[in-house]
Protein backbone atom coordinates (compact mmCIF):
# COMPACT_ATOMS: atom_id res chain seq x y z
CA UNK A 1 0.00 0.00 0.00
CA UNK A 2 2.95 2.24 0.12
CA UNK A 3 3.35 5.55 -2.43
CA UNK A 4 4.81 5.04 -5.35
CA UNK A 5 7.42 7.42 -6.69
CA UNK A 6 8.58 7.42 -10.59
CA UNK A 7 12.41 8.60 -10.88
CA UNK A 8 14.68 10.11 -13.74
CA UNK A 9 17.58 9.94 -14.54
CA UNK A 10 20.07 11.14 -17.19
CA UNK A 11 23.12 9.06 -18.00
CA UNK A 12 22.33 7.30 -14.92
CA UNK A 13 22.74 10.44 -12.33
CA UNK A 14 19.36 10.93 -11.05
CA UNK A 15 18.23 14.53 -11.72
CA UNK A 16 17.19 17.21 -8.87
CA UNK A 17 13.58 16.72 -9.77
CA UNK A 18 13.57 12.95 -8.81
CA UNK A 19 14.41 13.94 -5.30
CA UNK A 20 12.00 16.79 -4.92
CA UNK A 21 9.39 14.18 -5.86
CA UNK A 22 10.30 11.86 -3.32
CA UNK A 23 10.23 14.75 -1.22
CA UNK A 24 6.55 15.05 -2.25
CA UNK A 25 5.80 11.41 -1.65
CA UNK A 26 6.67 11.00 1.33
CA UNK A 27 5.27 13.86 2.86
CA UNK A 28 2.11 12.22 1.19
CA UNK A 29 3.42 8.81 2.59
CA UNK A 30 2.92 10.50 6.08
CA UNK A 31 -0.13 11.41 5.22
CA UNK A 32 -1.13 8.32 4.89
CA UNK A 33 0.95 6.52 7.08
CA UNK A 34 2.70 4.48 4.53
CA UNK A 35 5.94 4.09 2.98
CA UNK A 36 7.38 5.65 0.19
CA UNK A 37 9.54 3.20 -3.07
CA UNK A 38 10.69 4.60 -5.78
CA UNK A 39 10.81 3.20 -9.19
CA UNK A 40 14.44 4.07 -10.55
CA UNK A 41 15.30 2.19 -14.45
CA UNK A 42 19.00 2.46 -15.25
CA UNK A 43 20.43 4.88 -12.41
CA UNK A 44 23.08 4.78 -9.99
CA UNK A 45 23.36 5.74 -6.48
CA UNK A 46 19.98 5.01 -5.89
CA UNK A 47 20.16 4.47 -2.06
CA UNK A 48 20.83 7.93 -2.01
CA UNK A 49 17.00 8.44 -2.40
CA UNK A 50 16.74 7.29 1.42
CA UNK A 51 18.10 10.84 2.01
CA UNK A 52 14.37 12.20 1.11
CA UNK A 53 12.22 9.76 2.46
CA UNK A 54 12.25 6.25 0.35
CA UNK A 55 12.37 3.34 1.95
CA UNK A 56 12.14 0.85 -0.93
CA UNK A 57 13.80 1.35 -4.17
CA UNK A 58 12.81 -1.13 -7.26
CA UNK A 59 15.98 -1.10 -9.39
CA UNK A 60 15.17 -1.76 -12.76
CA UNK A 61 18.65 -2.48 -15.08
CA UNK A 62 18.08 -3.43 -18.56
CA UNK A 63 20.19 -2.52 -21.24
CA UNK A 64 17.44 -2.88 -23.71
CA UNK A 65 15.90 0.30 -22.13
CA UNK A 66 17.93 3.01 -23.56
CA UNK A 67 15.39 5.28 -24.64
CA UNK A 68 11.98 6.53 -22.49
CA UNK A 69 9.13 4.86 -24.52
CA UNK A 70 5.65 6.32 -22.94
CA UNK A 71 4.45 2.47 -23.27
CA UNK A 72 7.49 0.57 -22.00
CA UNK A 73 7.42 2.97 -18.97
CA UNK A 74 3.97 2.85 -18.32
CA UNK A 75 3.78 -0.48 -18.50
CA UNK A 76 6.63 -0.73 -15.66
CA UNK A 77 4.72 1.65 -13.54
CA UNK A 78 1.54 -0.95 -14.16
CA UNK A 79 3.53 -3.52 -12.78
CA UNK A 80 5.33 -1.89 -9.63
CA UNK A 81 2.18 -0.26 -8.96
CA UNK A 82 0.27 -4.16 -8.93
CA UNK A 83 3.71 -5.89 -7.04
CA UNK A 84 3.69 -2.66 -4.27
CA UNK A 85 -0.52 -2.50 -4.58
CA UNK A 86 -0.27 0.92 -4.33
CA UNK A 87 -2.60 3.70 -4.75
CA UNK A 88 -0.89 6.73 -5.15
CA UNK A 89 1.81 7.13 -7.75
CA UNK A 90 4.27 10.71 -8.17
CA UNK A 91 5.66 11.67 -10.63
CA UNK A 92 7.51 15.06 -11.77
CA UNK A 93 6.70 17.57 -14.49
CA UNK A 94 8.97 16.52 -16.87
CA UNK A 95 8.40 16.15 -20.49
CA UNK A 96 8.92 12.51 -19.96
CA UNK A 97 6.13 12.53 -16.94
CA UNK A 98 4.09 14.56 -18.64
CA UNK A 99 3.82 12.10 -21.73
CA UNK A 100 3.78 9.10 -19.44
CA UNK A 101 0.95 9.97 -16.91
CA UNK A 102 -1.99 9.89 -18.78
CA UNK A 103 -1.30 6.95 -20.55
CA UNK A 104 -0.47 5.26 -16.88
CA UNK A 105 -3.53 6.51 -15.80
CA UNK A 106 -5.37 4.44 -18.28
CA UNK A 107 -4.41 1.42 -17.67
CA UNK A 108 -4.63 1.75 -13.88
CA UNK A 109 -7.99 3.74 -14.04
CA UNK A 110 -7.11 6.41 -12.08
CA UNK A 111 -7.56 10.14 -11.59
CA UNK A 112 -4.36 12.09 -12.34
CA UNK A 113 -3.61 15.61 -11.77
CA UNK A 114 -0.92 17.89 -13.31
CA UNK A 115 1.07 20.77 -11.88
CA UNK A 116 0.21 19.70 -8.51
CA UNK A 117 2.15 22.77 -6.34
CA UNK A 118 1.62 21.51 -2.59
CA UNK A 119 1.21 18.32 -0.82
CA UNK A 120 -2.57 17.09 -0.49
CA UNK A 121 -4.15 19.33 2.01
CA UNK A 122 -6.69 16.19 2.64
CA UNK A 123 -6.40 12.59 1.97
CA UNK A 124 -9.96 11.46 2.26
CA UNK A 125 -11.10 12.93 -0.48
CA UNK A 126 -7.79 13.09 -1.75
CA UNK A 127 -7.62 17.08 -2.20
CA UNK A 128 -4.63 18.74 -3.88
CA UNK A 129 -3.50 21.98 -5.21
CA UNK A 130 -3.15 22.95 -8.83
CA UNK A 131 -2.34 25.36 -11.33
CA UNK A 132 -5.04 26.29 -13.65
CA UNK A 133 -5.31 28.92 -16.10
CA UNK A 134 -1.88 29.08 -17.29
CA UNK A 135 -0.36 30.53 -13.67
CA UNK A 136 -2.89 33.10 -13.57
CA UNK A 137 -5.39 31.15 -10.48
CA UNK A 138 -5.09 27.72 -8.73
CA UNK A 139 -7.70 25.34 -8.34
CA UNK A 140 -8.13 22.48 -5.18
CA UNK A 141 -8.94 19.22 -7.14
CA UNK A 142 -10.11 16.09 -5.39
CA UNK A 143 -9.46 12.81 -6.87
CA UNK A 144 -12.44 10.12 -6.80
CA UNK A 145 -10.87 7.40 -8.26
CA UNK A 146 -9.67 4.51 -6.47
CA UNK A 147 -5.94 5.22 -7.85
CA UNK A 148 -4.32 8.34 -8.21
CA UNK A 149 -1.43 10.07 -10.30
CA UNK A 150 -0.19 13.07 -9.38
CA UNK A 151 2.59 15.75 -11.24
CA UNK A 152 4.07 17.62 -9.05
CA UNK A 153 5.21 21.13 -10.63
CA UNK A 154 9.09 21.53 -10.71
CA UNK A 155 10.63 23.29 -8.01
CA UNK A 156 7.11 23.96 -6.61
CA UNK A 157 7.94 21.71 -3.57
CA UNK A 158 11.30 21.81 -3.29
CA UNK A 159 14.16 19.37 -1.42
CA UNK A 160 12.83 17.90 1.82
CA UNK A 161 16.02 15.97 3.58
CA UNK A 162 14.10 12.69 5.44
CA UNK A 163 17.00 10.16 6.49
CA UNK A 164 15.66 6.94 5.69
CA UNK A 165 17.68 3.99 4.66
CA UNK A 166 16.42 2.62 1.28
CA UNK A 167 16.24 -0.83 1.00
CA UNK A 168 17.30 -1.75 -2.76
CA UNK A 169 15.16 -4.58 -4.27
CA UNK A 170 16.30 -5.25 -8.06
CA UNK A 171 12.83 -5.28 -10.26
CA UNK A 172 12.82 -7.07 -13.31
CA UNK A 173 9.54 -6.44 -15.15
CA UNK A 174 8.30 -7.36 -18.33
CA UNK A 175 9.25 -5.55 -21.52
CA UNK A 176 6.56 -5.53 -24.40
CA UNK A 177 7.18 -4.34 -27.84
CA UNK A 178 5.78 -1.05 -27.50
CA UNK A 179 5.23 -0.16 -31.20
CA UNK A 180 7.12 3.09 -31.33
CA UNK A 181 10.86 3.51 -31.96
CA UNK A 182 13.13 6.09 -30.91
CA UNK A 183 15.34 6.60 -33.76
CA UNK A 184 17.76 9.55 -32.81
CA UNK A 185 18.10 11.60 -30.04
CA UNK A 186 19.40 15.53 -30.31
CA UNK A 187 20.63 17.03 -27.00
CA UNK A 188 23.07 19.72 -26.87
CA UNK A 189 25.13 18.18 -23.85
CA UNK A 190 26.78 20.93 -22.44
CA UNK A 191 23.32 22.83 -22.13
CA UNK A 192 20.92 23.40 -19.24
CA UNK A 193 17.85 22.73 -20.15
CA UNK A 194 14.65 25.33 -18.81
CA UNK A 195 12.57 22.22 -17.46
CA UNK A 196 15.97 21.49 -15.16
CA UNK A 197 16.92 25.11 -14.69
CA UNK A 198 17.25 26.90 -11.34
CA UNK A 199 18.12 30.34 -13.18
CA UNK A 200 16.87 31.01 -16.47
CA UNK A 201 17.79 34.09 -18.69
CA UNK A 202 15.56 35.51 -21.19
CA UNK A 203 16.00 37.70 -23.84
CA UNK A 204 13.07 39.89 -25.70
CA UNK A 205 12.89 41.92 -28.63
CA UNK A 206 14.50 44.68 -26.82
CA UNK A 207 17.98 43.15 -28.09
CA UNK A 208 17.56 44.00 -31.69
CA UNK A 209 18.35 41.03 -33.30
CA UNK A 210 20.24 37.33 -33.30
CA UNK A 211 23.56 38.81 -33.37
CA UNK A 212 23.19 39.98 -30.03
CA UNK A 213 22.40 36.82 -28.22
CA UNK A 214 25.60 36.90 -27.07
CA UNK A 215 24.88 39.13 -23.72
CA UNK A 216 22.15 36.39 -22.78
CA UNK A 217 24.53 33.37 -23.63
CA UNK A 218 26.94 34.95 -21.24
CA UNK A 219 24.92 36.09 -18.67
CA UNK A 220 23.57 32.19 -18.29
CA UNK A 221 27.17 31.13 -18.62
CA UNK A 222 28.52 32.44 -15.47
CA UNK A 223 25.19 32.12 -13.62
CA UNK A 224 24.71 28.20 -14.55
CA UNK A 225 21.53 29.30 -16.52
CA UNK A 226 19.04 28.04 -19.01
CA UNK A 227 18.17 30.62 -22.06
CA UNK A 228 15.19 31.24 -22.98
CA UNK A 229 13.01 34.07 -25.31
CA UNK A 230 9.83 35.65 -25.61
CA UNK A 231 7.53 34.52 -28.50
CA UNK A 232 8.14 36.97 -31.29
CA UNK A 233 11.83 36.31 -30.35
CA UNK A 234 11.21 32.58 -31.48
CA UNK A 235 8.80 33.67 -34.40
CA UNK A 236 11.26 35.57 -35.99
CA UNK A 237 13.31 32.92 -35.67
CA UNK A 238 16.26 34.52 -33.30
CA UNK A 239 16.09 31.40 -31.16
CA UNK A 240 14.61 28.15 -31.72
CA UNK A 241 11.18 27.03 -30.41
CA UNK A 242 12.63 25.44 -27.78
CA UNK A 243 13.83 28.73 -26.31
CA UNK A 244 9.87 30.40 -26.21
CA UNK A 245 8.69 30.33 -23.15
CA UNK A 246 5.13 31.98 -21.77
CA UNK A 247 1.31 31.01 -22.23
CA UNK A 248 1.59 29.29 -25.18
CA UNK A 249 5.41 27.92 -24.86
CA UNK A 250 7.37 26.28 -22.29
CA UNK A 251 6.03 26.93 -18.63
CA UNK A 252 9.19 27.93 -16.19
CA UNK A 253 9.58 27.52 -12.71
CA UNK A 254 12.84 28.32 -11.86
CA UNK A 255 14.32 29.69 -8.71
CA UNK A 256 15.45 33.26 -10.53
CA UNK A 257 13.62 34.41 -13.74
CA UNK A 258 15.71 37.41 -15.11
CA UNK A 259 13.48 38.99 -17.96
CA UNK A 260 15.82 41.07 -20.32
CA UNK A 261 14.31 43.35 -23.09
CA UNK A 262 11.09 41.51 -22.51
CA UNK A 263 8.14 44.08 -22.24
CA UNK A 264 5.74 41.93 -19.88
CA UNK A 265 2.68 40.78 -22.07
CA UNK A 266 -0.15 39.01 -19.69
CA UNK A 267 0.78 35.46 -22.14
CA UNK A 268 4.79 36.15 -21.06
CA UNK A 269 3.98 36.69 -18.00
CA UNK A 270 1.33 33.67 -17.56
CA UNK A 271 4.41 31.09 -18.74
CA UNK A 272 6.53 32.50 -16.03
CA UNK A 273 4.84 33.57 -13.31
CA UNK A 274 5.37 30.48 -11.28
CA UNK A 275 9.09 31.24 -11.43
CA UNK A 276 10.22 32.55 -7.61
CA UNK A 277 12.14 35.55 -7.94
CA UNK A 278 11.92 37.89 -10.96
CA UNK A 279 14.23 40.58 -12.40
CA UNK A 280 13.71 43.02 -15.21
CA UNK A 281 16.03 44.63 -17.05
CA UNK A 282 13.87 46.96 -19.68
CA UNK A 283 14.69 50.99 -20.88
CA UNK A 284 11.07 51.61 -20.35
CA UNK A 285 9.91 52.43 -16.86
CA UNK A 286 6.11 51.85 -17.92
CA UNK A 287 6.54 48.45 -19.20
CA UNK A 288 4.64 45.53 -17.56
CA UNK A 289 7.07 43.70 -16.57
CA UNK A 290 7.98 46.03 -13.62
CA UNK A 291 4.66 45.24 -12.03
CA UNK A 292 5.57 41.41 -11.68
CA UNK A 293 9.06 42.01 -11.15
CA UNK A 294 10.60 41.61 -7.69
CA UNK A 295 13.73 43.68 -8.95
CA UNK A 296 13.94 45.65 -11.53
CA UNK A 297 17.00 47.69 -13.18
CA UNK A 298 15.80 50.59 -15.74
CA UNK A 299 18.17 50.85 -18.26
CA UNK A 300 19.55 49.78 -21.53
CA UNK A 301 20.45 45.75 -21.74
CA UNK A 302 23.42 46.28 -24.03
CA UNK A 303 25.20 48.96 -21.45
CA UNK A 304 24.10 46.70 -18.32
CA UNK A 305 24.19 43.33 -18.82
CA UNK A 306 27.98 42.98 -19.62
CA UNK A 307 28.47 44.82 -16.59
CA UNK A 308 26.07 41.92 -14.98
CA UNK A 309 28.01 39.49 -16.14
CA UNK A 310 31.21 40.96 -15.29
CA UNK A 311 30.45 41.93 -11.95
CA UNK A 312 29.06 38.30 -10.96
CA UNK A 313 32.14 36.45 -12.70
CA UNK A 314 34.34 38.55 -9.70
CA UNK A 315 31.10 37.43 -7.10
CA UNK A 316 31.13 33.73 -8.26
CA UNK A 317 34.88 33.76 -8.12
CA UNK A 318 34.79 35.42 -4.37
CA UNK A 319 31.99 32.88 -3.32
CA UNK A 320 33.28 29.42 -5.02
CA UNK B 1 -6.31 8.72 -44.28
CA UNK B 2 -9.31 10.21 -42.17
CA UNK B 3 -7.68 12.51 -39.67
CA UNK B 4 -10.11 14.12 -36.32
CA UNK B 5 -8.60 17.56 -35.07
CA UNK B 6 -9.50 17.45 -31.20
CA UNK B 7 -11.06 21.41 -30.73
CA UNK B 8 -10.66 22.79 -26.76
CA UNK B 9 -12.87 26.01 -27.05
CA UNK B 10 -10.42 28.35 -24.19
CA UNK B 11 -10.42 31.83 -23.16
CA UNK B 12 -8.45 34.43 -25.59
CA UNK B 13 -5.10 34.90 -24.15
CA UNK B 14 -5.50 38.39 -22.83
CA UNK B 15 -8.73 37.08 -20.67
CA UNK B 16 -8.83 38.49 -17.31
CA UNK B 17 -9.60 35.30 -15.07
CA UNK B 18 -12.52 35.40 -12.23
CA UNK B 19 -14.29 33.32 -10.88
CA UNK B 20 -17.96 33.04 -9.68
CA UNK B 21 -20.48 31.25 -7.27
CA UNK B 22 -18.51 31.57 -4.43
CA UNK B 23 -15.00 30.34 -6.09
CA UNK B 24 -16.12 27.18 -7.86
CA UNK B 25 -16.79 28.24 -11.42
CA UNK B 26 -14.62 30.39 -14.45
CA UNK B 27 -16.55 33.82 -14.70
CA UNK B 28 -16.96 33.40 -18.53
CA UNK B 29 -18.34 37.46 -18.64
CA UNK B 30 -16.78 39.41 -20.91
CA UNK B 31 -14.31 36.44 -21.93
CA UNK B 32 -13.68 35.93 -25.83
CA UNK B 33 -13.21 32.45 -26.60
CA UNK B 34 -10.96 30.99 -29.20
CA UNK B 35 -9.46 27.44 -30.56
CA UNK B 36 -7.21 26.35 -28.09
CA UNK B 37 -3.45 27.55 -29.61
CA UNK B 38 -1.83 24.38 -29.73
CA UNK B 39 -5.19 22.53 -31.36
CA UNK B 40 -5.00 25.72 -34.08
CA UNK B 41 -1.30 24.18 -34.87
CA UNK B 42 -2.78 21.16 -35.52
CA UNK B 43 -5.84 21.92 -37.62
CA UNK B 44 -3.47 24.12 -39.68
CA UNK B 45 -1.13 20.94 -40.15
CA UNK B 46 -4.35 19.17 -40.83
CA UNK B 47 -4.92 20.96 -43.32
CA UNK B 48 -1.56 20.43 -45.18
CA UNK B 49 -2.30 16.89 -45.12
CA UNK B 50 -5.47 16.82 -47.14
CA UNK B 51 -3.99 19.52 -49.68
CA UNK B 52 -0.96 17.79 -50.42
CA UNK B 53 -1.76 14.31 -49.17
CA UNK B 54 -5.40 13.94 -49.72
CA UNK B 55 -7.53 13.67 -46.33
CA UNK B 56 -10.57 14.37 -45.14
CA UNK B 57 -10.55 16.48 -41.52
CA UNK B 58 -12.98 16.36 -39.09
CA UNK B 59 -13.17 18.55 -35.81
CA UNK B 60 -14.75 17.65 -32.69
CA UNK B 61 -14.97 19.07 -29.28
CA UNK B 62 -16.43 17.84 -26.28
CA UNK B 63 -18.85 20.82 -24.95
CA UNK B 64 -21.99 22.64 -24.81
CA UNK B 65 -23.73 24.57 -27.77
CA UNK B 66 -21.70 27.36 -26.64
CA UNK B 67 -18.70 26.02 -28.28
CA UNK B 68 -20.37 26.00 -31.67
CA UNK B 69 -18.82 29.40 -33.28
CA UNK B 70 -15.30 27.60 -32.08
CA UNK B 71 -16.31 24.67 -34.29
CA UNK B 72 -17.36 26.88 -37.10
CA UNK B 73 -14.39 29.16 -37.21
CA UNK B 74 -12.37 25.29 -37.52
CA UNK B 75 -14.67 25.21 -40.60
CA UNK B 76 -14.22 28.15 -41.98
CA UNK B 77 -10.54 27.52 -41.91
CA UNK B 78 -10.86 24.50 -43.84
CA UNK B 79 -12.24 21.37 -41.96
CA UNK B 80 -14.52 19.36 -43.73
CA UNK B 81 -17.76 18.45 -41.04
CA UNK B 82 -17.73 19.36 -37.48
CA UNK B 83 -18.64 16.93 -34.37
CA UNK B 84 -20.11 18.47 -31.09
CA UNK B 85 -20.82 16.00 -27.90
CA UNK B 86 -22.97 17.05 -25.93
CA UNK B 87 -21.84 17.78 -22.47
CA UNK B 88 -20.21 19.94 -20.34
CA UNK B 89 -16.35 18.77 -19.91
CA UNK B 90 -15.69 19.38 -16.50
CA UNK B 91 -12.90 16.17 -16.41
CA UNK B 92 -9.76 15.23 -19.12
CA UNK B 93 -10.78 11.19 -18.44
CA UNK B 94 -14.33 11.97 -19.12
CA UNK B 95 -13.77 14.16 -22.05
CA UNK B 96 -11.08 11.10 -23.52
CA UNK B 97 -13.78 8.70 -23.58
CA UNK B 98 -16.26 10.77 -25.08
CA UNK B 99 -13.48 11.40 -27.75
CA UNK B 100 -12.84 7.55 -28.27
CA UNK B 101 -16.41 6.94 -28.72
CA UNK B 102 -15.92 9.91 -31.66
CA UNK B 103 -12.75 7.74 -32.43
CA UNK B 104 -14.12 3.98 -32.82
CA UNK B 105 -17.13 5.17 -34.48
CA UNK B 106 -15.21 7.44 -37.04
CA UNK B 107 -12.36 4.48 -38.10
CA UNK B 108 -9.69 7.90 -37.51
CA UNK B 109 -6.28 6.73 -38.78
CA UNK B 110 -5.42 10.36 -37.32
CA UNK B 111 -5.93 12.01 -34.52
CA UNK B 112 -4.75 15.59 -33.86
CA UNK B 113 -4.84 17.28 -30.31
CA UNK B 114 -3.07 20.06 -28.67
CA UNK B 115 -0.21 18.86 -26.14
CA UNK B 116 -1.95 20.73 -23.67
CA UNK B 117 -5.35 23.19 -23.32
CA UNK B 118 -4.32 26.73 -21.95
CA UNK B 119 -7.65 27.09 -19.50
CA UNK B 120 -7.03 23.64 -17.38
CA UNK B 121 -3.88 22.76 -18.45
CA UNK B 122 -4.75 19.03 -17.92
CA UNK B 123 -2.66 17.93 -20.74
CA UNK B 124 -4.18 14.59 -20.26
CA UNK B 125 -6.77 14.10 -23.02
CA UNK B 126 -4.69 13.22 -25.99
CA UNK B 127 -2.74 10.37 -23.88
CA UNK B 128 -5.66 9.02 -22.61
CA UNK B 129 -7.50 9.04 -25.59
CA UNK B 130 -4.35 7.21 -27.26
CA UNK B 131 -4.24 4.90 -24.83
CA UNK B 132 -8.26 3.91 -24.52
CA UNK B 133 -7.87 3.36 -28.23
CA UNK B 134 -4.99 1.50 -28.61
CA UNK B 135 -3.57 4.21 -30.69
CA UNK B 136 0.19 4.91 -30.90
CA UNK B 137 0.64 8.47 -29.59
CA UNK B 138 3.86 11.21 -29.50
CA UNK B 139 2.88 14.17 -27.25
CA UNK B 140 4.66 17.50 -27.51
CA UNK B 141 4.93 16.76 -31.07
CA UNK B 142 6.60 18.80 -33.26
CA UNK B 143 6.78 17.44 -36.64
CA UNK B 144 5.16 14.74 -38.39
CA UNK B 145 4.95 13.17 -41.62
CA UNK B 146 2.82 9.94 -42.40
CA UNK B 147 3.49 7.90 -45.59
CA UNK B 148 1.30 4.89 -45.58
CA UNK B 149 0.44 3.69 -42.51
CA UNK B 150 4.07 4.63 -41.39
CA UNK B 151 4.62 7.73 -39.35
CA UNK B 152 7.79 9.70 -38.09
CA UNK B 153 6.94 12.26 -35.87
CA UNK B 154 9.30 14.47 -33.33
CA UNK B 155 9.11 15.28 -29.95
CA UNK B 156 10.14 18.16 -27.92
CA UNK B 157 12.07 16.90 -24.82
CA UNK B 158 13.39 18.40 -22.03
CA UNK B 159 17.17 20.09 -23.20
CA UNK B 160 16.39 18.91 -26.98
CA UNK B 161 14.36 16.60 -29.71
CA UNK B 162 13.53 12.80 -30.25
CA UNK B 163 12.79 11.48 -33.69
CA UNK B 164 9.88 8.81 -33.36
CA UNK B 165 8.69 6.27 -36.08
CA UNK B 166 5.31 4.40 -35.21
CA UNK B 167 2.53 3.71 -37.07
CA UNK B 168 -1.43 4.72 -37.46
CA UNK B 169 -3.40 4.65 -35.51
CA UNK B 170 -1.69 7.28 -34.12
CA UNK B 171 -2.67 10.26 -31.56
CA UNK B 172 -0.64 13.12 -31.45
CA UNK B 173 -0.34 16.32 -28.50
CA UNK B 174 0.60 18.95 -31.12
CA UNK B 175 2.18 22.14 -30.66
CA UNK B 176 3.88 25.02 -32.46
CA UNK B 177 6.31 23.49 -34.68
CA UNK B 178 3.71 21.06 -36.63
CA UNK B 179 3.64 24.61 -38.50
CA UNK B 180 4.89 27.94 -37.65
CA UNK B 181 3.02 31.06 -36.48
CA UNK B 182 3.07 32.87 -39.88
CA UNK B 183 1.14 29.43 -41.18
CA UNK B 184 -1.66 29.66 -39.25
CA UNK B 185 -4.79 30.66 -41.17
CA UNK B 186 -7.36 33.60 -40.75
CA UNK B 187 -10.61 32.88 -41.88
CA UNK B 188 -11.92 34.47 -45.27
CA UNK B 189 -15.22 35.62 -46.41
CA UNK B 190 -15.68 32.67 -48.57
CA UNK B 191 -14.56 30.32 -45.57
CA UNK B 192 -17.03 31.82 -42.97
CA UNK B 193 -19.53 31.56 -45.71
CA UNK B 194 -19.11 27.70 -46.86
CA UNK B 195 -18.38 27.11 -43.21
CA UNK B 196 -22.35 27.56 -42.70
CA UNK B 197 -23.22 25.36 -44.88
CA UNK B 198 -20.98 22.58 -44.04
CA UNK B 199 -22.32 19.68 -41.00
CA UNK B 200 -21.88 20.10 -37.64
CA UNK B 201 -23.21 16.75 -35.95
CA UNK B 202 -24.39 17.17 -32.28
CA UNK B 203 -23.91 13.94 -30.84
CA UNK B 204 -25.86 12.86 -26.76
CA UNK B 205 -22.72 11.77 -24.71
CA UNK B 206 -21.86 8.47 -23.01
CA UNK B 207 -21.91 7.65 -19.49
CA UNK B 208 -18.76 8.81 -17.69
CA UNK B 209 -18.39 9.52 -14.45
CA UNK B 210 -15.69 12.11 -13.56
CA UNK B 211 -12.10 10.86 -12.31
CA UNK B 212 -11.33 14.49 -11.12
CA UNK B 213 -13.16 17.31 -10.16
CA UNK B 214 -12.14 21.16 -9.65
CA UNK B 215 -14.03 22.34 -6.50
CA UNK B 216 -12.87 25.81 -5.88
CA UNK B 217 -10.82 28.36 -7.41
CA UNK B 218 -8.05 30.70 -6.36
CA UNK B 219 -6.25 33.68 -7.69
CA UNK B 220 -2.21 34.01 -6.97
CA UNK B 221 -1.83 36.79 -3.78
CA UNK B 222 -1.32 40.30 -4.97
CA UNK B 223 2.56 40.80 -5.90
CA UNK B 224 4.20 43.44 -4.07
CA UNK B 225 6.15 46.73 -5.37
CA UNK B 226 9.07 45.98 -7.38
CA UNK B 227 12.01 46.75 -6.01
CA UNK B 228 14.18 48.93 -8.19
CA UNK B 229 17.75 49.08 -8.44
CA UNK B 230 19.73 52.26 -9.86
CA UNK B 231 21.78 50.61 -13.22
CA UNK B 232 25.08 52.36 -11.54
CA UNK B 233 24.72 50.02 -9.01
CA UNK B 234 24.81 46.87 -9.67
CA UNK B 235 26.38 45.40 -6.40
CA UNK B 236 23.20 46.17 -4.64
CA UNK B 237 21.57 43.87 -7.45
CA UNK B 238 23.76 41.07 -6.63
CA UNK B 239 23.62 41.50 -2.77
CA UNK B 240 19.82 41.50 -3.05
CA UNK B 241 19.59 38.32 -5.10
CA UNK B 242 22.60 36.89 -2.57
CA UNK B 243 21.38 38.17 0.76
CA UNK B 244 17.82 39.10 0.28
CA UNK B 245 16.28 36.55 -2.55
CA UNK B 246 18.70 33.76 -1.96
CA UNK B 247 18.74 32.78 -5.34
CA UNK B 248 22.63 33.23 -6.47
C1 LIG C 1 -2.41 33.97 -28.67
C2 LIG C 1 -1.15 34.61 -28.19
C3 LIG C 1 -0.26 33.85 -27.43
C4 LIG C 1 0.93 34.42 -26.98
N1 LIG C 1 1.78 33.66 -26.24
C5 LIG C 1 2.96 34.19 -25.83
C6 LIG C 1 3.89 33.43 -25.07
O1 LIG C 1 3.66 32.26 -24.76
N2 LIG C 1 5.06 34.00 -24.71
C7 LIG C 1 5.38 35.29 -25.04
O2 LIG C 1 6.47 35.74 -24.68
N3 LIG C 1 4.51 36.03 -25.74
C8 LIG C 1 3.33 35.51 -26.15
N4 LIG C 1 2.49 36.28 -26.91
C9 LIG C 1 2.97 37.57 -27.40
C10 LIG C 1 2.81 38.69 -26.38
O3 LIG C 1 1.51 39.23 -26.47
C11 LIG C 1 3.85 39.80 -26.66
O4 LIG C 1 3.66 40.25 -27.99
C12 LIG C 1 5.28 39.35 -26.51
O5 LIG C 1 5.47 38.68 -25.28
C13 LIG C 1 6.20 40.55 -26.59
O6 LIG C 1 7.53 40.13 -26.67
P1 LIG C 1 8.72 41.06 -26.20
O7 LIG C 1 8.45 41.49 -24.82
O8 LIG C 1 9.96 40.33 -26.49
O9 LIG C 1 8.64 42.26 -27.23
P2 LIG C 1 8.10 43.75 -27.07
O10 LIG C 1 6.71 43.77 -26.56
O11 LIG C 1 8.39 44.39 -28.37
O12 LIG C 1 8.99 44.36 -25.93
C14 LIG C 1 10.33 44.69 -26.05
C15 LIG C 1 10.73 45.38 -24.78
O13 LIG C 1 12.12 45.63 -24.82
C16 LIG C 1 12.36 46.89 -24.23
N5 LIG C 1 13.63 47.40 -24.78
C17 LIG C 1 13.87 47.93 -25.98
N6 LIG C 1 15.18 48.24 -26.10
C18 LIG C 1 15.78 47.88 -24.95
C19 LIG C 1 17.10 47.96 -24.48
N7 LIG C 1 18.11 48.44 -25.21
N8 LIG C 1 17.35 47.52 -23.23
C20 LIG C 1 16.35 47.01 -22.44
N9 LIG C 1 15.09 46.93 -22.86
C21 LIG C 1 14.79 47.35 -24.10
C22 LIG C 1 11.16 47.73 -24.61
O14 LIG C 1 10.99 48.79 -23.69
C23 LIG C 1 10.04 46.71 -24.54
O15 LIG C 1 9.43 46.69 -23.25
C24 LIG C 1 1.26 35.75 -27.32
C25 LIG C 1 0.36 36.50 -28.06
C26 LIG C 1 -0.83 35.96 -28.48
C27 LIG C 1 -1.78 36.81 -29.27
N1 LIG D 1 -13.52 19.41 -24.42
C1 LIG D 1 -12.67 19.04 -25.38
N2 LIG D 1 -13.13 18.75 -26.62
C2 LIG D 1 -12.27 18.37 -27.60
N3 LIG D 1 -10.95 18.26 -27.44
C3 LIG D 1 -10.45 18.53 -26.23
C4 LIG D 1 -11.27 18.94 -25.14
N4 LIG D 1 -10.47 19.15 -24.06
C5 LIG D 1 -9.21 18.88 -24.47
N5 LIG D 1 -9.18 18.51 -25.78
C6 LIG D 1 -8.00 18.19 -26.60
O1 LIG D 1 -6.95 17.74 -25.76
C7 LIG D 1 -5.85 18.65 -25.78
C8 LIG D 1 -5.19 18.71 -24.43
O2 LIG D 1 -6.12 19.17 -23.48
P1 LIG D 1 -5.94 19.01 -21.91
O3 LIG D 1 -5.67 17.57 -21.64
O4 LIG D 1 -7.23 19.48 -21.36
O5 LIG D 1 -4.78 19.88 -21.54
C9 LIG D 1 -6.43 19.94 -26.30
O6 LIG D 1 -5.43 20.73 -26.92
C10 LIG D 1 -7.48 19.44 -27.28
O7 LIG D 1 -6.89 19.05 -28.51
Amino acid sequence: MSVLVYTESDKGQLKKISFEVASYAKAVADLMNTTVTAVAINAQNVESLGNYGVSKVLNITNDAIKNFNVNTHASILEQAVKQENATVVILSSSADSRYLAPVLAVKLEAGYVSNVVEKPSNISPFTVKRTAFTNKAFSQTEINNGHKIIGVSNNSYGLVENTTTAQVEAFSPNIEDSGITVTSVDKASNQVSIADAEVVVSGGRGLKGPENWGLIEDLAEVLGAATACSKPVSDLGWRPHSEHVGQTGKPVASNLYIAIGISGAIQHLAGINASKVKVVINTDPEAPFFKAADYGIVGDAFEIVPKLTEKLKEFKAQNA
Amino acid sequence: MKILVCISHVPDTTSKINFTDGDTKFDTNGVQFVINPNDEFGLTRAMWFKEKQGASVDVVNVGGPETEPTLRKALAIGADSAIRVNTAATDGYAVAQQLATVVKDGQYDLVIAGRESIDYNGGMVPGMLAALTGASFVTNCVSLEVDGSNATAVREIDGGKETIATSLPLVIGGQKGLVEESDLRIPNMRGIMMARQKPLKVLEPINTSDATAAKSFEKPAPKGAVTLVDADNLDELISLLHNEAKVI
